[in-house]
């Protein structure tokens, strides 16, 4: 069955993924099993198998080679996807900076995951985190929908700025959870998303190359190239978005305020945090707390303007999140202040890592935690609550 | 008994690279990238290939070239046919030049796994026993005595025989081949051109730094690999059928160590030792042939 009109399905969040990736014709997707990223990969062979979905699936001995086949087929000129998690992603390491260096504008999904050791399945954002200076973008999503939508979007920024294109979601919460989905039809799809057909590619008959060494100029020039596309993202990602809700009727911006109405504390989150931060935010209000949520859906390149202004006029600020690096804290804890700095009005910044480890966090403690916030005086430091 | 093999020097190898003065491998991507023909894209790990192809934004090699990362050169060109396929583009060849480093030891995985999945490729492994682009420590293919950088005392392990190992894989097509017998790599070389699947071979390519040879003996050192059985050249054909094309013609090992420092160490008990370490290899080799009734088991004694 090619999805000829707009269908409401019930699909989990990586059911989604896969759809959407059907609908964005990717030619070749090199992927390697994982879990919580298998079932995209199962579905995609479905839908494969079924011949709704013509593809080269390349079932690759590995993560590294999945990623490297990415990069190689994408610079012959072909859209490509894979999907990965966790210990995966780690392993890819080395070739996501390889793929914004060449400028290969894959379309990965990572399903968050628990990093090693000790072994864990559980959602956890450091995997896709750590990554965070290859040179990907990266968006955070909290739904299915979400996802969905977002893989869509994120092939039309990649190939617009030429560079890889993560969309992340988090295991079981959103991989594995089923919710009513509007899939799109093909036609609109088509319509929204051109298709890829890069002038310069690796073809005898263009005779171009790619790779070879450099000096410390030409290396310097690249990464300078690089860094000037990066900055066009928060720019582009808004008018992609924009221009996908005036064709398929949502739309999410790169960060989103709410119910900041006046708010003396925003909730700072994203992924399925932001979901259950919602939840929070209504019982807050409900409560006669000036409550609201800022959600930072695009995290790489970090929108500094974009969460400027969503922050304006908010005395306080608390970040829940579930990720830790060691030696730094959460990482949006971390991001969020350094992108504060200097600004006039400077909110006071509390930073909890409620969730590490897949921990659940519920609405009520969400609630909890930022009645502490409000009631105390930040420290420097992220803070462990459970 | 075969008749020589027309080389057809296609000109995509230019005159302008950045080998040192006598380099095997030199030759060796010469014949080969030559031979493949403007219709193809190659990749290169590093390796002294890369250094070969050249510096951004020069190339000697008038083909595009992906300079791919060291463990992932199989992938890279599975990738790329992958893509040309999906757009319809039958007629473009992708080659591998990795060096042994690449191959035997940190790209084997990604190789295996190309050769379970049988893509089409033609993988060529320029083997000059040794990581010499960082200095000539040791490989997974370096000699079992040969003194490197990092075996300074010689390798206590044998070389690896990457052949055979390709060979298990079933593939289409694994040989063996080197740059003293220049017709039968070219042969080689245009035998795999035209087949499909994944094609292996390896050229093995005398390094005069790293071996410790002088800048003319780069040719006669190949030869002597061949005629002392420590590297036959062989063809493999579906994992089973093999042939030998060149093979041993009884001169003692001592003689191939004689002009490379890298076994200069040596005492006559281990020359005497890795002696008899050919003597068994070639054996067991001709035995492999023996068991195949379409296979050659006496080789090529004419060279």
């Amino acid at each position: 069955m090619t999805v000829t009109t707009e269908t409401r399905m019930l699909l989990t969040g990586n059911h989604a993924v896969a759809y959407a990736v059907m609908l964005a014709r990717p030619a070749v997707v090199p992927v390697y099993p994982i879990t919580p990223q298998t079932p995209i990969l199962e579905k995609i062979s479905d839908l494969q198998l079924a011949g709704e979905f013509e593809v080269d699936l390349m079932t690759a001995e590995s993560e590294h080679s999945a990623m490297t086949a990415c990069i190689t087929a994408s610079l012959t000129g072909a859209r490509v996807f894979t999907a990965t998690a966790s210990q995966g992603l780690l392993l890819m390491h080395e070739m996501l900076h390889f793929a914004s260096g060449a400028r290969t504008p894959i379309v990965m999904m990572n399903v968050n995951r628990t990093v090693s050791s000790p072994w864990g399945f559980w959602p956890d954002q450091t995997d896709s985190l750590s990554q965070r200076d290859t040179g990907w973008i990266q968006y955070y999503t909290e739904s299915a929908q979400e996802s969905l939508d977002t893989v869509i979007q994120a092939y039309r920024v990649a190939e617009q700025v030429m560079l890889p294109t993560m969309v992340v979601h988090e295991a079981f919460y959103i991989s594995h959870s089923l919710e009513p989905v509007i899939v799109p039809a093909q036609d609109a799809v088509d319509a929204y998303l051109p298709p890829f057909d890069p002038a310069i590619r690796l073809d005898p008959d263009i005779g171009r190359s790619w790779g070879n060494p450099v000096n410390q100029e030409l290396y310097f020039r690249f990464r300078e190239a690089v860094g000037g596309s990066m900055d066009t993202v928060p720019g582009l990602a808004v008018e992609a978005d924009a221009e996908y809700g005036r064709a398929f009727g949502r739309s999410y911006g790169i960060v989103e305020r709410y119910r900041m109405e006046e708010a003396e504390i925003a909730i700072v989150a994203f992924g399925a945090m932001a979901g259950t931060a919602r939840v929070a935010v209504d019982a807050l209000r409900a409560a006669g707390v000036a409550a609201g949520l800022v959600k930072v859906k695009l995290f790489r390149p970090f929108p500094i303007e974009a969460v400027r202004e969503a922050v304006t006029g908010v005395p306080k600020l608390v970040v829940i999140e579930r990720n830790f690096s060691p030696g730094a804290g959460g990482i949006l804890h971390q991001e969020l202040k350094a992108a504060l700095c200097g600004m006039v009005g400077l909110p006071k910044v509390h930073g909890y890592m409620a969730g590490v480890g897949g921990v659940n966090v519920s609405p009520k403690r969400i609630e909890e935690l930022t009645r502490e916030a409000l009631a105390t005086e930040p420290v420097p430091q992220s803070v462990w609550r459970r | 008994m075969r008749a020589n093999y027309e080389i057809d020097e296609a000109g995509v190898f230019l005159s302008g690279h950045h080998a040192c003065a006598g380099c095997g491998e030199a030759l060796a991507v010469r014949y080969v990238i030559n031979t493949m023909g403007p219709r193809t894209i190659a990749v290169v790990p590093p390796s002294c290939i890369a250094i070969i192809a050249g510096l951004q934004p020069n190339s000697s090699m008038h083909v595009p070239i992906v300079h791919g990362t060291l463990e992932s050169s199989a992938a890279a060109a599975a990738g790329i046919k992958r893509a040309l396929v999906s757009q319809g583009k039958d007629d473009v060849n992708v080659l591998v030049m990795a060096g042994d480093g690449g191959t035997y030891d940190i790209g084997f995985q990604a190789l295996s796994g190309a050769a379970e999945r049988n893509e089409d490729m033609v993988y060529v492994c320029m083997d000059n026993e040794g990581y010499m682009n960082t200095g000539a420590q040791k490989s997974g293919s370096t000699p079992h005595l040969a003194s490197t950088a990092s075996t300074p005392g010689g390798k206590l392990t044998g070389k690896k025989n990457i052949a055979e190992i390709m060979a298990a894989h079933r593939i289409p097509y694994v040989a063996t081949a080197t740059v003293g017998y220049p017709d039968d790599l070219a042969r080689k070389v245009a035998k795999a051109r035209d087949m499909k699947g994944m094609r292996f071979i390896v050229v093995l390519t005398p390094c005069i730094d790293g071996w410790g040879l002088s800048e003319n003996a780069a040719v006669g050192v190949s030869r002597l690999a061949v005629e002392t059985g420590i590297f036959p050249l062989i063809e493999v054909e579906d994992g089973v059928r093999y042939t030998i094309n060149h093979g041993s013609r009884g001169v003692p090992v001592e003689r191939y160590f004689a002009g490379q420092k890298r076994f200069r160490h040596l005492g006559p008990e281990q020359i005497a030792q890795l002696q008899a370490e050919v003597d068994e290899g070639w054996s067991l080799l001709k035995s492999r042939v023996e068991c195949d009734p379409t296979g050659d088991p006496t080789g090529d004694p004419t060279g």
